[in-house]
């Protein structure tokens, strides 16, 4: 039995007045289980960065629970929970340029996290323990003494990915972490991370709007639209057997490099659907749930 | 059917002065294009795309910049010669661009039809009233709705496809004969940018548009193009038609860029292919095969002498020595091959 690492339960992260509340997130329950990859998809705005700094801490909640280990992470905590907390969960961010700090060099932005949980406090050690990582992510020792700027972006992201590793956390949040890199640097970058993610038996909530590399790199795949989750399930089942009509028209929209496909590609446009109050996320086949109302599911379903 | 040549550019040669040297951006470029055709110009950052469509606007600033050598014909006439003032009669009118970022395109501070209707009255003398109902007109062919009412609106109250839209209004607004794109789908959604291509193509069938579309997104190459070039360190290192370059690639480097993307129709799990390191300085291109460093089929005349364009049929073109007569056959690699066949095979089952 695969144990349940991260449990999300009815999370709701409403912005703005509570009279009239923009609904980032609304009410979206799903699990990750340990040493799988879950992909997080849906356009920009459907909340899908929102759902990932919620699980980081990086947004007060508004209702509902995230469990991490069997732990409620947004319950008051001491301060040393948390910085336990910090340690098991990491996260990698979309722009290589403005996740680095300028001014500081490669090994002291890597080591940053050292000097809060107190780790390697030997500069010999810790010289090392940086000079590993920098290995470990495809750089090479003498890299530690650079800046930001003398790295190209796919290189900065390798540093944003050092350092994520840098206190050996279990579970990785990566938002967006290749959309600003060049084809063939992305494939490096999703290359590394399904390495690390063998070597170092790390769980991964991987959040991208570009479906093609999602499915890649992802065991499950959620789909998000307007703060909910609309449907979730194995990559393969989403890619092969869409059921929700805007997983249908998101799947129809992803350019392949196949020319003839192309050519005859049709788009399937989506309209959206009031649903009532008894729609839910309901498990259609094994494995597999789909947001709606039982009326709506016997219609797609066919 | 003759097709009218309308652009063609010619051995284009661009420099820019940096502090740290002359970066020679653009090494060679030949090219063209015909009436109502698509080719998609497709490379990795700093591979001289960009520098390339620039160069045909004339809007690559002097100085840094040097136009170093070659032609760039259109209809006939060479363009690098022209000065600034004869340069700003076709800019518009005959050419237009459309940007990657919609937002740093429009001017936030003016109402969207006064943007339209400002490149309107510039290349036509009609009054006001006329600009206004073309400036409505175009922002109807380019799908957006209530068009009198967004008119009057400002760009903030746009969302990023439909601001992306007013851009391609703009750049139609004095019926262009070539539009230059430049990724223009980038920064948008998957399902926007399927949207505005569709637009694209659609305009262009109505109005026999030529279309340079640069971007890096094979995808969405497979999607638009008729042709394509590849560019490489400031070079066009293959060329030809979408079929040649996506079911008979036969650059390493195209190897490289079709390997890198992942397989979503074959379902295959295997490590995608990378090319590793990264493009070559271009203060000192290196000597021979630009592209040597990185090419696992690499041979000894790569590191010494450049290769020719080799033909590959009429209409591909390659610049490898691989193609060369003596050089030993390297076949496509094989997870490419096998994705390729999976592809043809598909499309024969269709019919």
């Amino acid at each position: 039995m695969v144990k349940k690492l991260l449990e999300v339960k009815n999370l709701k992260l409403y912005f703005g007045s509570p009279s009239n509340p923009i609904k980032a997130v609304d009410g979206i329950s799903f699990d990750i289980f340990e040493g799988e990859t879950l992909g997080l998809v849906g356009e920009s705005g459907c909340g899908k960065s929102t759902t990932g700094r919620s699980i980081i801490r990086l947004y007060d909640i508004t209702d509902g629970e995230i469990l991490f280990k069997g732990k409620n992470i947004h319950a008051g905590k001491s301060r040393k929970e948390l910085i336990e907390l910090n340690r098991e969960m990491q996260m990698i961010f979309q722009d290589p340029y403005a996740s680095l700090n300028p001014r500081m060099t490669a090994g002291e932005i890597i080591s940053e996290g050292f000097n809060i949980h107190g780790l390697y406090k030997d500069k010999l050690q810790r010289r090392e323990k940086v000079a590993e990582l920098l290995e470990a992510v495809g750089l090479n020792r003498e890299h530690a003494y650079r800046y930001p700027h003398e790295f190209s972006g796919g290189q900065r992201q390798r540093i944003g990915i050092a350092r994520a590793l840098s206190l050996d956390p279990s579970f990785i949040i990566a938002d967006e972490p290749i959309s600003a890199l060049d084809v063939s640097i992305q494939a490096q970058v999703v290359n590394l991370l399904k390495r690390l993610q063998k070597e170092r038996k790390l769980t991964y909530l991987f959040i991208a709007h570009d479906l093609s590399m999602v499915k890649y790199i992802s065991d499950r795949i959620a789909v998000m639209y307007q703060g909910k989750i609309v449907e979730i399930g194995m990559a393969e089942d989403i890619y092969h057997n869409p059921i929700h009509p805007y997983t249908k028209s998101l799947l129809s929209a992803v350019p392949l490099p196949d020319p003839m496909t192309e050519r005859k590609r049709q788009r399937i446009p989506y309209e959206y659907e009031e649903t009532d109050e008894h729609a839910k996320l309901q498990e259609v086949l094994p494995n597999h749930f789909v947001y709606g109302s039982n009326s709506q599911l016997k219609k797609w379903i066919i | 059917m003759m097709r009218k040549k309308l652009l063609e550019v010619k051995n284009l040669k661009i420099n820019f002065k940096t502090y740290a040297g002359l970066v020679q951006a653009v090494r060679g470029v030949n090219f063209e294009l015909f009436e109502g055709e698509t080719l998609a110009i497709v490379g990795e950052s700093g591979s001289g795309k960009s520098v390339t469509s620039n160069a045909i606007m004339k809007l690559i600033p002097q100085p840094p910049g040097i136009y170093e050598d070659g032609e760039i014909f259109f209809e006939g006439r060479d363009l690098i010669p022209l000065s600034e003032k004869e340069m700003s009669l076709i800019r518009g009118n005959d050419i237009a661009m459309i940007f990657q970022d919609p937002m740093t395109a429009l001017n936030p501070t003016m109402r969207v039809g006064r943007q339209i209707t400002e490149v309107i009255l510039k290349h036509n003398k009609i009054p006001h009233s006329e600009a206004k109902a073309r400036a409505i007109q175009l922002l109807q062919l380019v799908g957006i709705p209530m068009p009198e009412k967004r008119f009057r609106q400002y760009p903030h109250e746009f969302s990023g496809g439909m601001r992306q839209r007013v851009v391609i209004a703009i750049a139609l607004a004095a019926d262009p004969k070539l539009l230059i794109a430049d990724e223009p789908t980038t920064a948008l959604d998957v399902t926007i940018q399927a949207q505005i291509l569709e637009l694209m193509k659609d305009i262009q069938k109505k109005r026999n548009t030529a279309i340079i579309f640069i971007t890096h997104d094979l995808g969405v190459v497979a999607n638009v193009a008729d042709r394509v070039a590849v560019m490489y360190a400031g070079q066009i290192i293959e060329y030809g038609t979408v079929n040649d370059i996506f079911y008979d690639p036969r650059h390493p480097y195209t190897w490289g860029l079709l390997g890198s993307m992942p397989d979503l129709k074959n379902d295959v799990k295997e490590e995608l292919r990378t090319i590793p390191g990264s493009p070559p300085d271009l203060i000192h291109p290196p000597i021979g095969d630009a592209f040597a460093a990185r090419n696992e089929f690499a041979m000894a005349i790569d590191y010494v002498k450049e290769p020719p364009m080799f033909q590959v049929s009429d209409t591909h073109y390659a610049k490898t020595w691989l193609l060369h007569p003596n050089a030993p056959k390297i076949p496509v690699p094989e997870s490419i091959s096998r994705r390729i066949e999976g592809y043809l095979k598909e499309a024969k089952g269709n019919g």
